[in-house]
């Protein structure tokens, strides 16, 4: 019985061995923060918070499992996994589920999946596999080889049509070809491409994405229609002001004036009833986030390292900061959850299994 | 195949670490804009999101005052409200308005005068606005409706108060109506500032009382402030400012004298005002033919608007209020006051009353309407008899310049004041008024002639004054010169505290004429009623005393030599018959004018009138001839009637 102290104290020990200390704890501050935020949005319910703490254990579990894996052995898996995504998105193309006129889901007999979550993770991972393996003999055309790569799941995703996804599906294969030396002139180059090609996509966007980027630009165009949500979550954050209403005491939250509140519009309740000043302390746990994030990126031993590390970081970013830009009115209403904030389980489970990545590699430096 | 370059271990960790700090700097930027734009939003910004925020909790929604009912002096209900369902449409909420009124019209009985009128209001109103397709329904289809409802978006069913004017012809023009606030309503509102009070009103006062005391009636509307979600669902109740109901109008008028007047008119057109000289209270005020009132609350559909615009006897005329007539001899007591008040004539002077009046130097006959004439009379004679060549030497005489003066005294000439709009002012003839009445015409049709004032002292010429002035000025003779101005509502009773506000409690002014005078001209009117008088049959069996004074207005002048023969002319150019009298003589409880039109000598036609309504006026009970026609009640068992009559 005298060792039982002893024995949890060392189990303790395992457990926290392969976590990081900081990012654990400004993740937990972040997830503290979450929960309050939570509580008021499902107006007190704490059915949602149970369900919270359920699936944010699971993902912790599978962080851990990652987080004490050689970033090699998780790295081998990286051709598996993008091929089975690449699969899973070619059957949502042909049997998928349609909800709102757009088909993004898999019916799994006991659970629905969104495979373009998946890519989230996978084409980084593929990627960085891909010039990992090639590093030492680069050549021009690897970089065309990995466009396709990242073409494919795009595309499939863009078809869905899933144009939010899809940009961040995008953003994180072009960030392992950032960190791998993806030329200075060819990112100016391909920005200056796309910008050109602007009017091109545009004729290729489904009306009511045209909508959302018309009522970003100016919500006021259509105030009961496609602008009403980006209006009121603008009402909602304008009239927290300086010092916010105070917990459970936004009436734009609770008189159901904020749409999807618990989930991607989260942050307009906590900016209504925190105000500014908890917009700060949001903004800043990110930061501190990002900025632990990035030294374990600085530290990564191998191009695998630098590019996954760097790629889930950026991410990580786009995330936090293109949910709180659209929920504030200047950047077009996408369907990306506000990172370890916004309820739902699929979207945390992917952030987790970052995060555990993200160790993983900044364990491998000792 | 050549390595295009060689690995380079620490070049490519200072380029990765570059890159890093690339990252991190366009990380923060991007941070930072993010701040940026939440300062702009909630401290800039912050007030107008604030009031956005509370536009959206907060709705006001208006809660209707009931409007004031209006009761006749025993407080018989003159004008109600009661609820009703209606079936209503917003039009902007409606897919296609067609497809769903033709679906409705399963459901309920909609006629084609009520789609046709829900049209016309439909072009009327704004898109977002409820719009009445059928009310009153009926408790069955009202559930009907209720549960097919959700169906049909934009298809309501609301309970709302109604006005409702059970005497319907009787008062339609005293009471007039309410319609429904047109677009010219809504901008005098506006301009009056008075659109807050009418939020969720569909209804203001258009004509008569309900026009003249609008204010009263509307009342003040009540305001519950209510916190609302984003469907627009009340959720609670934050603050509640009750709507203070309208006044309640109470009448000099008697609901059960005014049906007896209009019983006696039977089908004759006219009109008929009774005054109570002590107090200047409206008893009955009468216009031949009359309306339904009911029919403009909610529009009037074209069908009975054409009919009343073409019906040749214009029932939509207020004619005591608006029709002007000479007032034929029913003016001679006026003129006699003023003859004595100018000493013209005195009390016992006998003059010629010949069969004719020639003016000096002229051959014009003016012809007496007794052909044989009245050999000669002093003054009180002279109105006994209706002597008209007494009067015309007598006009004569005193020129228009003693004439008119004293005449106006009377309120004869200019509006009475009385609460109602519109009223005709009528014509007193002046040499100034002739000037400016003809400004537009030759000197010589400008200019005023001697002979103008020979026919202006029997009461025709350019003399026209409305019935109401006549009453009027008769009840200012039977209570000696202290005059009332003539009102219809006697008491505005606040309908919070239960007082009540007397209307026109103190005499408006008094006349500055001699007592005797009056008493000469009062007894003489008296006199029209005993043996020898035009109205002599009318005394008969009078259980009270009563003066009275007959006239005929002419429609048409007679050429010289012809005989005026009622049955030769068409009925519009026949005389119209005047009375005027009170009763009783000493101490007036009742003033009344009376005119019939087209109907011929005063005697004949308006006089029974006036002694049937003094009769029941007087004593109570109701000429025999119209006893059975009465559909109002005596008072006593009135109480009883308004408990069953609902």
């Amino acid at each position: 019985m005298t060792l039982q102290p002893h024995l949890i104290r060392r189990l303790w020990l395992a457990i926290k061995a392969p976590l990081d200390g900081p990012l654990m704890l400004f993740l937990g501050l972040i997830f503290a923060l979450s929960l309050v935020v939570l509580y008021s949005a499902n107006n007190q319910g704490l059915d949602k918070i149970d369900n919270k703490l359920i699936y944010t254990l699971l993902s912790l579990t599978i962080m851990w499992l990652l987080a004490r894996s050689r970033p090699q052995s998780i790295m081998n898996f990286a051709p598996p996994i993008y091929g089975i995504g690449v699969v899973l998105l070619l059957a949502v193309h042909f049997k998928g589920v349609t909800v709102n006129g757009s088909t993004r889901w898999l019916e799994l007999g006991i659970t629905r999946i969104q495979p373009s979550e998946i890519m989230k993770i996978a084409l980084p991972m593929m990627l960085a596999w891909f010039f990992q393996k090639y590093e030492l003999s680069m050549r021009w055309w690897h970089y065309l080889v990995a466009a396709v790569m990242i073409a494919i799941p795009c595309a499939l995703v863009l078809k869905q049509p899933d144009l939010g996804t899809t940009m961040l599906i995008a953003a994180s294969g072009f960030f392992v070809l950032f960190f791998v030396g993806l030329p200075w002139k060819v990112i100016l180059g391909g920005m200056v491409a796309a910008g050109a090609s602007m009017p091109v996509v545009w004729n290729m966007l489904h009306d009511y994405q045209r909508r959302r980027v018309m009522t970003m630009i100016d919500p006021m165009e259509d105030p009961l229609g496609a602008g009403y949500h980006i209006i009121q979550s603008m009402i909602a954050i304008g009239s927290g002001g300086p010092w916010g209403k105070g917990w459970l005491n936004g009436t734009q939250t609770h008189l159901d004036y904020i749409p999807e509140r618990t989930t991607d519009f989260i942050f307009a309740v906590y900016s209504e009833e925190f105000g500014l000043v908890g917009n700060v302390v949001l903004v800043f746990l990110y930061t501190l986030v990002l900025s632990r994030a990035m030294m374990i990126t600085a530290g990564a031993q191998t191009l695998y390292g630098r590019a996954m590390a760097g790629a889930i970081t950026l991410s990580f970013f786009v995330y936090a900061f293109v949910n709180m830009g659209m929920v504030a009115g200047i950047l077009p209403v996408v369907g990306v959850p506000l990172p370890f904030v916004s309820y739902g389980g699929t979207a945390t489970v992917t952030l987790f299994v970052g995060m555990g990545m993200l160790m993983s590699i900044g364990n491998a430096r000792r | 195949m050549r390595p295009t370059r060689f690995k380079n271990p620490q070049a490519e960790d200072g380029q990765f670490q570059l890159r890093l700090i690339v990252a991190y700097c366009f990380m923060l930027l991007m941070f930072c804009i993010l701040i940026a734009r939440f300062v702009w939003l909630q401290v800039y910004q912050h007030e107008h999101f604030s009031t956005l925020a509370q536009n959206n909790r907060i709705s006001l929604l208006p809660i209707l005052p009931n409007r004031g009912l209006i009761m006749d002096r025993n407080g018989v209900i003159l004008a109600q409200n009661y609820s009703a369902y209606t079936l209503e449409l917003v039009p902007s909420k409606m897919p296609d308005m067609n497809a769903t009124i033709a679906e409705l019209a399963k459901l309920v009985n909609i006629t084609p005068r009520d789609e046709k009128l829900f049209r016309k209001l439909l072009g009327e109103s704004k898109d977002f606005e409820s719009i009445p397709l059928k009310v009153k329904l009926s408790e069955e289809e009202a559930a009907r409706v209720a549960a097919n409802a959700w169906r049909y978006p934009g298809v309501e069913v609301k309970a709302r108060l109604f006005r409702d004017y059970p005497y319907k012809e009787l008062t339609s023009h005293v009471l007039g109506y309410i319609g429904r606030i047109n677009q010219k309503d809504q901008e005098q509102l506006d301009d009056e500032d008075k659109s807050t009070n009418y939020k969720g009103t569909n209804y203001i006062g258009k004509t008569g009382l309900e026009a003249v005391y609008e204010d009263d009636l509307h009342g003040q509307v009540g305001f519950e402030e209510v916190e609302t979600d984003s469907g627009g669902r009340a959720i609670r109740s934050l603050r509640r400012t009750p709507p203070v109901n309208g006044n309640n109008l109470k009448l000099a008028l008697d609901i059960r004298l005014q049906e007896v007047a209009d019983k006696l008119f039977g089908n004759r057109r006219g009109a008929l005002v009774a005054i109570d000289p002590q107090t200047g209270g409206v008893l009955a005020f009468l216009s031949k033919p009359g309306f339904d009132p009911n029919l403009f609350i909610d529009g009037i559909d074209s069908q009975s608007w054409a009919a009343l615009n073409s019906d040749w006897q214009k029932p939509m005329i207020n004619r005591a209020l608006r029709g002007t007539y000479p007032p034929g001899s029913t003016f001679k007591p006026f003129m006699s006051m003023a003859a004595l008040e100018t000493h013209s004539i005195g009390m016992h002077d006998v003059r010629p009353a010949p069969a004719f009046f020639t003016l000096p130097g002229s051959s014009h006959q003016f012809r007496d309407s007794n052909k044989n004439g009245n050999g000669s009379a002093n003054l009180a004679k002279a109105i006994q008899v209706s002597s008209d060549t007494f009067f015309y030497k007598l006009a004569w005489d005193m020129g228009i310049d003693k004439i008119a003066p004293t005449v106006g005294q009377f309120g004869l000439g200019r509006p009475t004041g009385i609460d109602l709009d519109g009223e005709a002012s009528g014509v007193l003839p002046t040499k100034e008024w002739k000037a400016k009445r003809f400004a537009r015409y030759k000197e010589e049709y400008r200019r005023w002639y001697p002979a103008d004032v020979v026919s202006i002292g029997i009461g025709q010429g350019f003399n026209a004054y409305t019935p109401l002035q006549m009453a009027n000025a008769v009840a200012i003779l039977a209570n000696d010169g202290v005059a009332y101005k003539p009102h219809l509502v006697q008491e505005v009773v606040d309908a919070k505290s239960g007082k009540s506000r007397l209307v026109e409690a103190k005499p408006d002014r008094t006349l500055p004429f001699k007592l005797e005078n009056f008493e000469y001209v009062k007894t003489a009117m008296q006199s029209v009623l005993k043996p020898g008088g035009t109205a002599w049959r009318l005394g008969i069996g009078l259980p009270y005393t009563m003066a009275g004074k007959t006239g005929t207005a002419q429609v048409v002048a007679i050429k010289q030599g012809a005989k005026y023969n009622a049955s030769a002319l068409a009925e519009q150019y026949r005389d119209h018959s005047w009375f005027v009298a009170f009763a009783p003589v000493d101490k007036p409880r009742i003033a009344v004018a009376v005119i019939v039109e087209n109907a011929g000598f005063g005697a004949a036609a308006a006089a029974p009138i006036a002694r049937g309504l003094f009769d029941y006026y007087m004593t109570g009970k109701v000429p025999s001839s119209i006893s059975g026609d009465m559909k109002t009640v005596p008072m006593d068992t009135a109480d009883d009637s308004a408990a069953t009559s609902d």
